[in-house]
């Protein structure tokens, strides 16, 4: 039997390298600083999400929610942007949480099948966000520091020999430590945090045992219900922090963005490798696989600037759809040999 | 009260010894006695509450609004049949509803004359459809992917698909004759509410009375038993798709004939969700097995019915959808409760 | 022997499911350090026995008391904790994860920062493997090693927690010989340790290596209990299928009657088929107008053969022939286009199609032939439905009735007519009586003499040698996967068919 997830997880990591390379000999400017950090920025959004998400699928169950969970938040968090950025982002995860409170309770206690509890949930939070804000998106407040964390980095704390025009190269290197993009900290953290969750703690265990086989999990004693519950909650926390993020990045709240994110993160985690039926999964491969989609993005970008050739930004997700579609057929193909074996 | 409710009388108690019913009577079961009761219930609620409630007026914006939701969700009401899910739905309606215009205004080949146009253009564009539906069917009964991951593909890239090919522009159009299919009126009710009701009742009657629509409930209620009494399981799952996608592509050319415009990016957004709750309201197993195709009508009626009782009561359009939410968990969770 | 309190002690067990009584006053006593095989066929009340024991199942009425005190598992963690683990006869592992993982799952060790600690517990598996001669990458997924080293893998989970009673549902049942006396050389290093062992296994040859004493089962009473030593292989089929030796010639127990045997040419022929692990040399034929058994003890290949034949699952080796033509059947449908039909041992899982009504399960492989341009033939349906319904006598309120509301023995007969209304040449049963009450039992087997009377062949398995005996003209039998045996006319005696089954030849002695 092939190692599935480290095959698949290899080969989105070799795409991302041949992409990346490939647009810095092709492109000008596609590794230049300010590229590089609004390609973090923007989708340090969807690794949030996509890492949720990456643990609901290892279960074998299915978010949703995720994009009007985090567009929810959004809301909330701009509402409480005037006091400050602890009330904001305070606000946006309480806001994720609850949803993910509530995706648990549905599945894990009235044993409603994942995708259509998420989608019920995924109905009332974008309802929810709609009457909070009236239906228009919700300025965020300037006042306050609450947009660093969507825009934000340490670049202004950065002593002066970094920022200098004779830093040099030790000192470009620490500068760039200084102006990572804050949002993408955070979800740097998250996916620390994620993995050593996974791979450290027996609760990220019992999440690949339960679905690995929920019924020789309930077996071993595990207590699979309640590791079910949490991984909603963790989906809608990381969705809300998706959310404050979305607020702080574009200065509103909006309660109509996150329309087709929890695809856009389903597709990222199968691109990772994960394997849809659960069991076997990976925190850093979905990382990995967020940032091949949304570089892929980028390089269309790229290549319309060059004048060749005029493609609309629309085949992105042709392309999207097609690099799934090559996933999920090479892992039916891995699945079915691994079990023929 | 309103016509649609003529087409589907009272139901027949299904109680058992009786012979198999005949006709629309035989399509209604047991099972549709507490949706109905719901839907009576909204309509009486609304004669005696909402203003201007029993007009001809109110009835056509009602019947309009379902229309396209009650024929995608012929389609998904078959695919989940089967045990299966179909997300690309919404795309498939860009796909037929961005290829259209072309064809009958002659841009993409001639056409001899106006009304070759228009039959073509509406038979290429709902074949297209039912090829990618085919599409959806290949990876689900060949590869064995998961339903909803195999018709995830389509759903973003087949929108992609039509906004590529109109490059993302609005199609403005001006073809009357053509507009005919979604808001030409027999007998005083839009043309489209007849197709509606046509594909219901031919589905339905399909759904029990073909080989066929037994075949889909019995791979759907027991997959290993239906292919041990020879069932082709794997040609019944790829034809559901394909009939989903045919009714998309239906539902595509009548969003854009009765918007006289086609807009890729538009056309079927999000309609997956409202389709799914369509089905789970109206009493169909998602687990397979057991399915009602009035019920995913009368699930389409009720969920627009109390957004329109909401809306018509003052409440905000925006709570109408948490109430959609409710009513779907609660559906699926009675189905539950039903079962055990 | 001692007179002592055993180690384990089930006294007066009585447990229904439902009205069906699974148990009534059955009883298990086992001694420290002792190994007891535990024997019945199907539905016996083995299963039942275990799962009341390791707290899957609460039982109605009786006491247990282990290592000296009441014993009261709820749940088969508390009996794990308890001291009595359970290795399941599906393997109850996660293939995905690791060894390791598989072995600490649920009581992992953690560090002082609350984490895993990886390296105790990696090293932890691998000294507990050690003892069991298992060495292996621990940190690679279970699902890569052999069923053998998951098997041990199991064991190795169930004795690490101290277990002083260790449950075994056939667990050899996927492994090869080297694996068994690997398992065996594990047993009696348990035994070593003073842990007692349930062992529970349809191989004859095994109980008789590795157990000390037999408890056999039947019909949810424990009927006899003897070391292993004092009885004969013969004799613990004879008893497990409730036959006195000395009454083996007493007249029939069974509806079968003698049929007209009007025996016509030869409709099906196998010859040294293989199927995976269980099917190594299975060969028999079916003539029409016959009856043939195929009988054997569960596991040896019976019902993999059958589907071979059926077309619903591979054969490597051997051929098949149907009418002297050879098969190659990939699908059920090819076999069903041929003229074959086939009832799964399985009804639930494999027959009937729970939510439909007995209209549409008994029509549901005609379909094609009763429809015009795909479109069913209401009529002829109605008309087909109701002689069968009648013919066969299936009992139901009306022929919408749902199936799943109908006994066993009517869900059969339904299963039976979908077959019979397609006018098969052959018709393959696996365990056609199982689960069915009495009466319903005795108008099955005459449905089926009646029907080979007619000119159907018939290839019935089954696990009731009475069955096996008076109603069948021919007789394979099927040891470890190999035919051992062809039994004819007067041949087919219980003794020839238990000594087949018991050392694989007829003879008795």
């Amino acid at each position: 039997m092939p190692r599935l997830h480290a095959s698949a997880g290899f080969g989105a990591l070799l795409a991302l390298v041949l992409i990346i390379t490939f647009g810095a000999w092709r492109y000008d400017g596609f590794i230049s600083e300010y590229n590089v950090l609004s390609v973090l920025r923007y989708n340090s959004m969807f690794a949030l999400v996509g890492l949720g998400m990456c643990f609901v699928i290892m279960t074998g169950g299915i978010d949703l929610s995720v994009g009007s969970v985090a567009a929810m938040s959004s809301v909330v968090a701009a509402y409480l942007s005037p006091y400050g950025l602890v009330a904001g982002l305070a606000g946006g995860l309480v806001a994720g949480l609850a949803a993910g409170i509530i995706n648990g309770f549905i599945i894990s206690k009235m044993k409603i099948l994942p995708f259509i509890a998420t989608l019920a949930t995924m109905l009332a939070a974008s309802g929810v966000a709609l009457l909070l804000s009236n239906q228009q998106s919700v300025p965020a407040s300037y006042e306050t520091n609450f947009m660093a964390l969507g825009q934000g980095d340490f670049l202004a704390h950065a002593p002066e020999w970094v920022t200098g025009d004779d830093a040099g190269l030790l000192g470009g290197l620490i500068r760039i430590l200084f102006g990572f993009p804050i949002p993408a900290w955070i979800a740097l953290i998250a996916y620390l945090v994620g993995s050593l969750i996974l791979n450290r703690t027996p609760f990220g265990r019992h999440v690949l045992a339960v679905g690995g086989g929920e019924e020789a999990s309930r077996l071993m004693g595990l207590p699979t219900d309640r590791t079910i519950f949490f991984v909603y909650v963790m989906s809608g926390f990381l969705a809300g922090m998706a959310g404050v993020i979305l607020a702080a990045q574009f200065g509103a709240g909006q309660p109509i963005e996150g329309v087709g994110w929890e695809l856009f993160a389903i597709a990222s985690v199968v691109v990772g490798g994960t394997l849809l039926t659960g069991g076997k999964g990976s925190v850093g491969a979905t990382l990995v696989g967020t940032l091949l989609l949304g570089i892929l993005f980028t390089v269309l970008n790229f290549e319309n600037g060059m004048g060749w050739i005029s493609l609309s930004a629309y085949w992105q997700s042709v392309l999207r759809g097609a690099f799934l579609l090559v996933v999920v057929i090479l892992q039916s193909r891995l699945t079915r040999s691994a079990a023929a074996a | 009260m309103s016509s649609a409710l003529e087409n589907a009388p009272a139901p027949v108690p299904g109680s058992v010894g009786t012979p198999p019913r005949t006709g629309v009577a035989s399509m209604l079961s047991r099972g549709h006695v507490g949706t109905l009761a719901a839907l009576i219930a909204l309509l009486i609620f609304n004669f005696l509450f909402t203003p201007h409630f029993a007009t001809m007026q109110t009835l056509s914006v009602n019947l309009t609004q379902v229309c396209v939701i009650v024929i995608v969700g012929v389609g998904m009401t078959m695919v989940i049949a089967t045990g299966g899910i179909d997300l690309s739905v919404g795309a498939l309606m860009a796909i037929a509803g961005a290829f259209a215009p072309q064809i009958f205004q002659g841009l993409l080949f001639p056409v001899p004359n106006l009304y070759v146009g228009i039959a073509l253009g509406i038979i290429l564009p709902v074949i297209l459809a039912g090829c990618f539906g085919l599409f959806n069917g290949w990876l689900v009964a060949n590869f064995r992917v998961q339903p909803i991951i195999a018709t995830l593909i389509l759903f973003i890239a087949g929108r992609g698909i039509a906004q590529v090919w109109t490059n993302g522009d609005l199609q403005v159009f001006k073809v009357p004759e053509f507009q005919q299919i979604a808001i030409g009126r027999v007998f005083g009710v839009p043309f489209q509410v007849w197709i509606m009701l046509a594909l219901v009742l031919i589905s339905a009657w399909a759904l029990r009375r073909t080989v066929y629509g037994r075949q889909v409930l019995a791979v759907g209620g027991n997959e290993q038993a239906a292919w041990l009494a020879g069932i082709p399981v794997r040609r019944v799952k790829m034809l559901v798709y394909v009939i989903s996608g045919v009714c998309s592509g239906i539902a595509g050319l009548i969003v854009i004939a009765m918007n006289s415009a086609a807009d890729a990016n538009l056309i079927g957004m999000g309609i997956e969700l409202d389709v799914i709750a369509a089905v789970a309201v109206g009493g169909t197993l998602l687990t397979g097995g057991r399915a009602t195709i009035i019920g995913t009508l009368l699930g389409a009626l009720i969920i627009q019915l109390v957004r329109y009782t909401l809306l018509a009561n003052g409440v905000p359009d925006a709570a109408a959808l948490i109430v959609k939410a409710g009513l779907i968990v609660l559906a699926v969770w009675l189905q539950r409760q039903d079962r055990a | 022997m001692a007179t002592a309190e055993p180690f384990l002690s089930m006294r007066g067990i009585d447990k229904s499911f439902g009205n069906i009584p699974a148990l009534t006053g059955a009883s298990l006593e086992v001694n420290e350090g002792e190994v007891m095989a535990l024997i019945g066929q199907n539905g016996a009340g083995k299963s039942t026995m275990i799962k009341v024991l390791n707290g899957f199942c609460r039982k109605d009425a009786g006491g247990i008391t282990f290592n000296g005190e009441t014993w009261s598992a709820s749940s088969p963690e508390m009996a794990q904790r308890g001291g009595v683990s359970t290795i399941f006869q599906e393997i109850n592992l996660i293939p995905f994860r690791t060894v390791t993982e598989n072995i600490y799952l649920g009581r992992e060790l953690k560090n002082r920062f609350g984490l895993l600690d990886l390296r105790r517990m990696h090293d932890g598996a691998r000294a507990l493997l050690a003892e069991f001669d298992v060495d292996v990458d621990v940190r690679r997924p279970l699902g890569e090693f052999s069923t053998a080293i998951q098997q041990m893998v199991a064991i190795a989970r169930a004795v690490s927690f101290e277990s002083r009673l260790v449950i075994m549902d056939e667990p050899t049942s996927s492994l090869d010989e080297h694996e068994v006396a690997v398992l065996f050389e594990t047993i009696r290093r348990l035994k070593a340790k003073r842990v007692a062992v349930v062992f529970v296994s349809h191989k004859l040859d095994e109980l008789y290596a590795v157990c000390d004493r037999v408890t056999v089962m039947r019909d949810g009473r424990t009927v006899a209990v003897s070391p292993m030593s004092e009885m004969s292989k013969l004799q613990l089929v004879a008893t497990m299928l409730g036959r006195d030796l000395a009454e083996v010639r007493r007249a029939g127990a069974t509806a079968f009657t003698e049929g007209t045997r009007a025996i016509g040419e030869e409709l099906l022929s196998v010859r040294d088929v293989a199927v995976g692990r269980r099917v190594h040399d299975a060969s028999l034929s079916v003539r029409r107008g016959e009856i043939v058994g195929l009988a054997g003890l569960l596991g040896a290949g019976r019902t993999e053969t059958a589907r071979a034949i059926y077309g619903a699952g591979p054969h490597e080796k051997g051929e098949i022939r149907l009418l002297g033509k050879k098969t190659d059947f990939t699908e059920p449908v090819d076999a069903i286009r041929a003229g074959i039909g086939f009832c799964s041992e399985d009804r639930k899982h494999e027959g009937i199609i729970p939510g439909m009504s007995v209209r549409e399960n008994l029509t549901l492989a005609l379909l094609p032939a009763l429809s015009r341009a795909g479109i069913v033939d209401e009529a002829r349906q109605r008309e087909i439905v109701l002689r069968f319904i009648k013919e066969i006598g299936i009992k139901c309120s009306s022929p919408e009735q749902r199936i799943r509301e109908l006994s066993g023995g009517n869900q059969q007969k339904v299963l039976l007519a979908r077959w019979l209304c397609m006018n098969p040449k052959l018709l393959i049963l696996d365990e056609p009586t199982r689960g069915i009450d009495v009466g319903a039992k005795a108008e099955i087997q005459r449905l089926i003499r009646k029907l080979a009377d007619d000119g159907l062949g018939v290839l019935m398995i089954s696990s009731e040698i009475e069955e096996i005996v008076e109603g069948a003209d021919r007789v394979f039998v099927l040891r470890d996967g190999r035919t051992t045996v062809e039994l004819d006319g007067a041949a087919i005696t219980e003794p020839a068919v238990m000594g087949a089954m018991a050392h694989g030849h007829g003879d008795v002695e």
